[in-house]
């Protein structure tokens, strides 16, 4: 019998056509590929010279406050009375999320390709703020693509990207959601090959943005490593992240990916439950499919629709997951699971109140997940969590959702 | 290769005159108006047919197109369907070339190779399929050439010297010159600008060449048609169509007629576009 050959690391992928197995890809418009090739190029160079990396470096200690802490989160290791949870504070960076680790390095590629003007889709806003935050610090013009939905509840955020220059495009097409928001930013693209750069804001889309969003985030991972070994001289048991489009949760995996210990989860949304429409659980009730540049797991119908989802968290609203997931799904190397609406919404509290944390809706996700599995591991057992992002621009989505009045 | 394709444009560069390819979304509002519209459009002047594949994210279009994607949708059309389309109409129709336009999920979903033989059975000439380069030619492309289905390429203002060949390596039926960087529906270029890149494209391959992209009269249509093999119209129909439409998005009686008056202007602008190139 023919046994299939055993891999020897989850970290080689992609493969030199941007492949993750089956999934990735280049499924783009004739008139992106020279322009997706010259990145591809480009980013091969930089991410082997020393002054790129350094200069990234620099900007990210001195801009971004990086390293973000790893901090022991005492309390609500005593609530839930099992595994020691520690949080990977990303929401402490400038700007309020993990996302700027990203476009800081984009934007550095962006200027040595000579690109004059950005362009990025955005679903919570969190993206699309890192993206006018670079684009104000390098003196760029920026346009965010922001779903109408999205714009409506990420009101802060959308404040945030005018004050700092950006232009905000609502896009009311579909469900007016981050799906959207990144169909209008191709078509701007296409439309401006010449001197615009588009900053794709997740580990997805075409080669070689996966890639290249991944190794930006994982100097989550790396720092994690490094801060577990000096605060408990082992690595975790776990790691949970969110995913949506999968930015925060790959940067957090990739470098543990090969430590066999490390079990590995990653959470959806499951919305208003998996059995109807209203979810985001494009893993867990997706199937194969291209979108966006990328073959990968979506919500789609029998005939290769994309469905639109749903999801309390704009940031996890999107019918779509990087490629990598996929293939980490497939391989079993890592665990997906739903969290649904209202049970993100008790772990938001539940930060809140026991850590003096508001943590936004994506990680909430991620902690309600911890919430159901801490308590039933051992009490020397570490678990980390990606806090990837804080609530500020989403406070009054809950006041609305708990019947707070001001 | 379907042999319906190449002598249609023989018989074409025979008569002095470029091809007029015309667009239009199959299912667009309903089966059956497209249907009555597919049927119309040979007699009015349409040399070569695409038919569009609706798509819910149709990232290379303009506003137009994805709203006539949405309608046909909303009415029910599929993939299944819009190959049955081509079917019905190939059944009064041995002549004009059909070609399959669309974005690449929906095939793939259907199944490449369940989907190459029943496009053939229906009597598909070509495919385009905006999303997939010839980096991707494994996927579709390249089954699709093996059992006799062209597969048109688009090539646009970005596809330099350099990357041409690989561009037409795997092309066959005609190449579709992309004549402007961006969405379907924009503005036309100009024409002085086509040519050259049309003599360009020339230099590389003995394919028809057919330009698109902001043609929507005859006038267009001629002054394009002078330098290229053929004229493509896609989004001047797909606004026809939408403009004829009850405010609820259902055909009326002026729906087949308003294309076909359409088409018959564009084609007595491609018929007078060699005395253009003369002029």
């Amino acid at each position: 019998m023919n046994e299939t050959p055993k891999l020897n690391s989850f970290k080689a992928g992609p493969d030199e056509d941007g492949r993750f197995g089956i999934f990735g890809g280049r499924f783009v418009a004739e008139t992106l590929m020279p322009l997706i090739l010259d990145l591809e190029e480009k980013w091969n160079i930089a991410k082997t010279d020393p002054v790129f990396q350094a200069e990234l470096q620099h900007l990210n200690t001195h801009y971004t406050g990086r390293p973000s802490p790893l901090y022991f989160a005492e309390r609500m290791t005593q609530e839930l009375g099992g595994a020691k949870i520690y949080f990977k504070r990303d929401e402490l960076n400038h700007t309020g999320s993990h996302k700027i680790n990203n476009c800081l390095g984009q934007i550095l590629l962006a200027k040595r390709m000579g690109k004059t003007r950005i362009i990025a889709e955005t679903g919570a806003g969190q993206h699309g703020v890192a993206s006018a935050t670079v684009a104000a610090r390098f003196g760029l013009p920026c346009v965010v693509y922001m779903g109408a939905t999205d714009v409506e509840r990420q009101a802060p955020n959308v404040f945030r990207m005018k004050l700092l220059g950006a232009e905000v495009k609502p896009v009311t097409a579909g469900h007016g959601t981050l799906k959207d928001a990144m169909n209008e930013a191709l078509r701007d693209w296409v439309t401006n090959v010449d001197d615009t750069y588009y900053m794709i804001g997740t580990a997805a889309g075409p080669h070689p943005y996966p890639e290249m969003v991944r190794d930006f985030q994982s100097v989550m991972g790396r720092e994690v490593r490094e801060q577990m070994m000096a605060a408990e001289g082992r690595l975790p048991d776990m790691l949970i992240a969110a995913v949506g489009g999968g930015s925060n949760a790959i940067g957090l995996f990739h470098p543990f990916l090969d430590d066999a210990s490390v079990k590995i989860v990653g959470v959806e949304a499951g919305g208003r439950g998996l059995d109807g429409e209203e979810h985001c659980a494009s893993l867990t009730a997706g199937s194969p499919g291209v979108l966006h540049g990328n073959r990968t797991y979506l919500l789609q119908d029998g005939d290769g629709q994309i469905k639109e989802g749903h999801s309390i968290s704009a940031g996890l609203d999107y019918p779509g997951i990087g490629p990598e997931h996929s293939w980490l799904k497939d391989a079993g190397r890592v665990e997906y699971v739903p969290i649904m609406d209202h049970e993100a919404l008790e772990a938001f509290q539940l930060l809140t109140r026991l850590e003096g944390i508001i943590p936004a809706l994506e990680p909430s996700h991620a902690l309600a997940e911890v919430m159901k599995r801490a308590p039933k591991m051992d009490k020397e057992q570490i678990v980390v969590m990606n806090l990837c992002g804080r609530g500020d621009k989403d406070i009054f989505t809950v006041g609305k959702l708990l019947g707070m009045g001001l | 290769m379907t042999a319906r394709m190449d002598k249609r444009f023989a018989d074409l560069a025979a008569e002095g005159r470029p091809a007029l390819v015309t667009y239009f979304m199959g299912g667009d509002p309903d089966f059956e108006t497209s249907l009555s519209i597919m049927k119309a459009l040979p007699s009015a002047g349409a040399d070569v047919i695409e038919l569009g594949m609706p798509f819910s994210d149709p990232m290379a279009d303009g506003p137009a197109i994805q709203l006539a994607g949405q309608r046909a949708l909303k009415g029910g059309q599929t993939l299944v369907k819009t190959i049955d389309l081509a079917r019905r109409f190939r059944a009064d129709d041995q002549d004009t070339p059909i070609v399959l336009m669309g974005y690449y999920n929906p095939i793939y979903i259907y199944g490449v190779d369940r989907f190459v033989s029943d496009a053939l059975a229906a009597g598909i000439d070509g495919l385009i399929v905006v999303d997939l380069p010839p980096e991707m030619d494994d996927e579709l492309c390249i089954p699709a050439l093996e059992k006799g289905l062209n597969f048109i390429r688009l090539a646009t203002p970005t596809t330099d010297d350099k990357r041409l060949p690989k561009v037409l390596q795997n092309t066959s039926g005609f190449v579709y010159y992309v004549s402007m960087n961006g969405i379907t529906g924009s503005a036309l270029p100009d024409p002085s600008l086509v040519a050259g890149a049309v003599q360009r494209i020339k230099g590389h391959t003995n394919l028809p060449v057919c330009v698109g992209f902001g043609v929507k009269t005859a006038e267009h249509a001629r002054a394009i048609g002078a330098a290229a093999d053929g004229v493509v119209v896609g989004t001047a129909i797909i606004n026809q169509v939408a403009s004829s439409l009850t405010e609820d998005g259902q055909a009326t009686g002026a729906t087949v007629p308003g294309v076909e008056t359409l088409v018959r202007g564009l084609s007595a602008g491609v018929r007078s576009a060699r005395l253009a190139a003369a002029e």
